[in-house]
């Protein structure tokens, strides 16, 4: 185990800037999750970490050891750095048993054949795959071959556990199963746990933190709940959980990180990025809205009109119009009628700049 | 990278990356050696012959050769028989492999076997029998009262028979190559298609043709290459119709002995090089805009449904078989059976008598079956073990220095194997250096069938490496494993069926391999080709004719041994087998 510090890490194809500065600390044992649209360069991140890319600038470092830097000379080969890898197309090798498929790193250590047996049976054991050691992996279903590629790597006892995209290949139902898979893992080993998805909710509910990319770049890296009440800029608020982000004027800082804005003809009072309230222009100002921030109450000053009801089981989500192209989603008790008037309380939102990061 | 690559010319992957401490860029050195001593050194030799008259650079060759209309006409015939030969080949091959692979017809393992057979026969062997069959002459025409009266023209005496029989003696090398890749078609992505409502010729030509190109093209180029350089063909056919091709071109100026033959023969081998080139520069265009990588597991083989038109379709492959097959070794053998060449085959006078000769009286015999059985297997072992590394690093760290080789590794394969032995004797007569002399041993052989198949070894290897997830190889790589052992564990044998089918090839090839031995040969170092065609050319041609025989029980022997084996060796690495 060890952590993994990335230093200004630039990666180009051709002239296209896959990976553009970035840096990333990650603590040994955390889970930490890359996000991001697809194409923005998660994977080739990932591959960078794990030695299949070579970056053009920057410097990676696992552990206190370098792995990869340029401008030194110095790039550790894949297989010297330990790291184990989960492809999304699991990579299973078709020729060889489920038990030797796990086998395999300790095979290539050289360990005893009693060692290994002993190990491959505690690796299939911890991903329930025991029964199946000799079958071949075209014989297993998507799930139980990606418990398959972790129990491979898990026998190897990484110092990191790279995964990318490891569940897009597999049914809801056993996504959620899966998830729950990776956690008791990770809370059985301790690993160090980097995981690639471009789905939100799979980051949300695994990683300690989430890393926002975006065209190259990390837009933010925080934990679950920071991100989603706290986004650092447009695309984070838009890409992590639902809401919406108005346009507002009329921001007047208060104490304690506080602010007040006019939405409407209603002031409301919501929490503001620091950096926006230390004195910066407000002229670009953003107030991101959650859907559980605003409450429908009938006879609240700020109005709106239903354009869309859903029913979510146990509660309804409505897109409420304000003004001429503003929607928000909330969430009701009672179904609303589209076209109907509805007041909303707004309890809280989160103001920041809505400009940051689109400089870079 | 690519630009320091760019600025280093042609030979970037010599040097190795200033932080190189990747094991391919060592491994390469070793490789691009001996594959330089092997095929474009003698090459290099011959060329040198051509640039020079006297001892003095000059491009009077040039001048000669290309200035003359005879270089244009059969620079013009080799192009159009090897071309028309090599679609007569694409489509008996690619309709066996695409039907064999996917369909659920019975008794593949038969058809398949009986489909290698023609390649196994030497081409003015197949030819023979072929002239034998359709002649006034026919042991078996005559033997059944079919025969066609005495002086009228033969047919397979044009340019269209030509290209026949190349077509189907090439058919095995298309349907290898496309065997092998459609092995690897995952059926999810055409079940997948189905699912889309793609079905019938729409599948066809969506689906299946797409993500089988790489092997079609490579398969269409292997065999194009393959017909542009066949000697026994044109020569038996061609050259009583005063038909002449390159090779036969090249041959006759070999027949007239002058100062200048060498010279010119060098101009003209690198007219049929050039040509050669283009037609794999070509082929590699194509390829390199398809990156077909078949992702996921490589599953079940796929088994369309051929309903009521399977019998059909059955009777159709096996009524071309008789035809390229039964027919023409049924001649063959009956011209083994008969008492006197031209004499009519009847049950009183058929005669096992030239087999008693050629395998009891004539030591000879038993001689060039040892030599071409050493020759063959060792040279489709040792390509084998040296095209895996290399079709690695030419697929996976390709460089400007790979792709020349991609390129120069088709020359001795595509030239006339006169040609290639002439440049051969040229090098290894006096190898400098260590003033050893190869000529007059077997080791001259078989250095000149290293250079000359090592590409029909490469090709299949570097295809499938082509078409795996390269994440296979990393999971390995993240495990810990480094090249050698990436290569031994998963390469070796994800790769083994193509690799298999590559040494296969080789070894049916080298088999009966004649144009190459027939100037390197020495007494004693015989191979199988030499003898029956030097019993053919001493007018001999029963016993010709029973060697022939011979030598396909043989092969079909072998290939049988291999299949009684099939079961203990990995899936796929039979070709024939299902
Ligand atoms: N080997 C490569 N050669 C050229 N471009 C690449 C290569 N790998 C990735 N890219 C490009 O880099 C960008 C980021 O790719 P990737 O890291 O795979 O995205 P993600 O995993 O986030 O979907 C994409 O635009 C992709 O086209
Ligand atoms: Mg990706």
């Amino acid at each position: 185990m060890a952590d993994i510090n990335l230093s200004r890490i630039t990666k180009c194809f051709g002239d296209y800037r896959a990976v553009n500065q970035v840096s990333l600390d990650i603590a040994d044992g955390e889970f930490v999750a890359l996000l991001g649209p697809s194409g923005c360069g998660k994977t080739t991140l990932l591959r960078l970490l794990a030695g299949f890319e070579e970056p053009d600038h920057g410097q990676i470092s696992l552990g206190g050891q370098i792995m990869a830097s340029p401008e030194n000379n110095v790039m550790i080969s894949p297989e010297d750095r330990n790291l184990g890898i989960v492809f999304q197309s699991y990579a299973l090798w078709p020729h060889m048993t489920v038990a030797r498929n796990v086998g395999y790193p300790l095979e290539v250590r050289g360990l005893g054949r009693a060692d290994q047996d002993r190990k491959i049976a505690e690796a299939l054991d911890i991903v329930a795959l025991g029964p199946y050691a000799n079958r071949s992996p075209s014989e297993l279903s998507g799930g139980q071959r990606q418990r398959v590629a972790l129990a491979r790597c898990l026998v190897m006892e990484p110092r990191a556990v790279l995964l990318d995209e490891p569940l897009a290949n597999l049914d809801v139902h056993l996504r959620e199963t899966m998830q729950q898979a990776f956690l008791d893992f990770h809370r059985r080993t301790g690993a160090t746990m980097i995981y690639v998805t471009h789905d939100q909710s799979e980051a949300m509910a695994m990683a300690d933190r989430i890393a926002v990319m975006d065209k190259g770049h990390i837009r933010q890296m925080a934990a679950p709940e920071t991100l989603y009440r706290e986004p650092a800029d447009l695309m984070v608020a838009g890409f992590v959980g639902a809401g919406a982000v108005l346009p507002v004027q009329g921001v007047t800082v208060g104490s304690n990180g506080n602010c007040s804005v006019q939405l409407g003809q209603s002031s409301i009072t919501a929490r503001i990025c620091p950096k926006l309230a230390d004195g910066l222009t407000t002229a670009n100002a953003g107030l991101c809205l959650r859907p559980e921030d605003v409450w429908v109450i009938d006879d609240a000053p700020l109005r709106g009109q239903v354009d869309d009801c859903v029913y979510l089981g146990g509660r309804f989500r409505l897109s409420v119009r304000i003004g001429a192209d503003q929607t928000l989603p909330v969430y009701a008790n009672r179904r609303a009628r589209i076209g109907e008037q509805v007041g909303l309380q707004v309890n809280d939102g989160w103001v920041f700049d809505r400009m940051s990061g689109e400089a870079a | 990278m690519q630009a320091t690559g760019r600025l280093r010319g042609v030979l970037p992957g010599i040097i190795a990356k200033p932080n190189g401490n990747r094991s391919s860029d060592r491994l390469l050195i070793w490789l691009v050696v001996p594959v330089f001593i092997i095929s474009i050194l003698p090459i290099l030799r011959l060329g040198f012959e051509g640039v020079m008259v006297g001892g003095v650079p000059s491009f009077d060759y040039f001048h000669d050769v290309l200035g003359n209309s005879s270089t244009w006409r059969a620079t013009a015939n080799s192009l159009y028989t090897a071309g028309l030969g090599t679609i007569i080949s694409l489509l008996i091959g690619g309709a066996f492999a695409f039907l064999v692979a996917l369909t659920d017809i019975r008794a593949k393992a038969a058809l398949v076997f009986c489909f290698m057979i023609p390649m196994m026969i030497p081409p003015q062997i197949t030819a023979l029998s072929w002239v034998q069959l359709t002649g006034p002459s026919s042991a078996l025409l005559n033997a059944i009262g079919m025969a066609p009266p005495l002086g009228s023209p033969q047919p397979l005496y044009s340019a269209e028979g030509i290209a026949l029989l190349l077509g189907i003696q090439h058919a095995s090398i298309v349907f290898l190559t496309l065997r092998a890749n459609l092995r690897m078609l995952p059926r999810e992505q055409i079940e997948a298609a189905r699912l889309a409502g793609a079905r019938g010729g729409r599948l066809w030509w969506q689906i299946i043709l797409p993500l089988t190109s790489p092997g079609l093209i490579a398969g269409t180029a292997m065999a194009f290459v393959t017909a542009l350089g066949n000697f026994g063909i044109p020569a038996m056919l061609g050259i009583p119709a005063g038909y002449q091709t390159l090779p036969t071109l090249i041959y006759q100026k070999l027949a007239g002995f002058g100062p200048s033959v060498l010279g010119e023969v060098s101009v003209l081998a690198m007219l049929i090089g050039a040509i050669a080139i283009c037609g794999v520069a070509l082929h590699h265009r194509l390829l390199s805009k398809r990156d077909y990588r078949l992702m996921g597991m490589v599953g079940r083989p796929l088994d369309v449904k051929l309903g009521a038109r399977r019998s059909l379709v059955e009777m159709a492959l096996w009524t071309v078989l008789v035809a390229i097959l039964v027919i023409p070794l049924l001649a063959l053998f009956t011209t083994a059976l008969v008492p006197a060449f031209g004499v009519k085959l009847t049950f009183a006078n058929a005669t096992f008598e030239a087999f008693h000769e050629v395998m009891f009286v004539q030591p000879s015999t038993i001689r060039a079956f040892q030599n071409s059985f050493v020759l063959s297997v060792g040279a489709a072992v040792t390509l084998v073990l040296m095209c895996l590394p290399l079709a690695y690093v030419m697929v996976r760290r390709p460089s400007n220095l790979t792709k020349l080789i991609n390129l120069l590794v088709e020359v001795p394969y595509a030239l006339p194997g006169v040609v290639l032995a002439i440049a051969c004797i040229l090098l290894f007569i006096r190898i400098p250096l260590i003033d050893v002399s190869l000529y007059g041993t077997l080791a001259i052989i078989f250095v000149a069938y290293l250079a000359r198949f090592l590409v029909i070894a490469l090709r299949p290897v570097m295809n499938s490496f082509t078409q795996l997830d390269p994440a296979l190889e990393e999971a390995a790589q993240a495990c810990g494993a480094g090249l050698s052992r990436r290569l031994r564990d998963i390469l070796l044998p994800l790769a083994a069926p193509s690799a298999a089918a590559g040494a296969l090839l080789v070894f049916l090839t080298a088999f009966n391999e004649l144009t190459v031995s027939a100037l390197l040969w020495s007494a004693g170092n015989e191979t199988l080709g030499v003898l029956i065609f030097n019993l053919d050319d001493s007018g001999d041609t029963v016993l010709a004719s029973a060697v022939a025989v011979l030598v396909v029980l043989v092969v079909i022997a072998l290939m049988s041994c291999f299949q009684l084996a099939a079961r203990r060796l990995p899936k796929g690495v039979v070709p024939w087998q299902t």
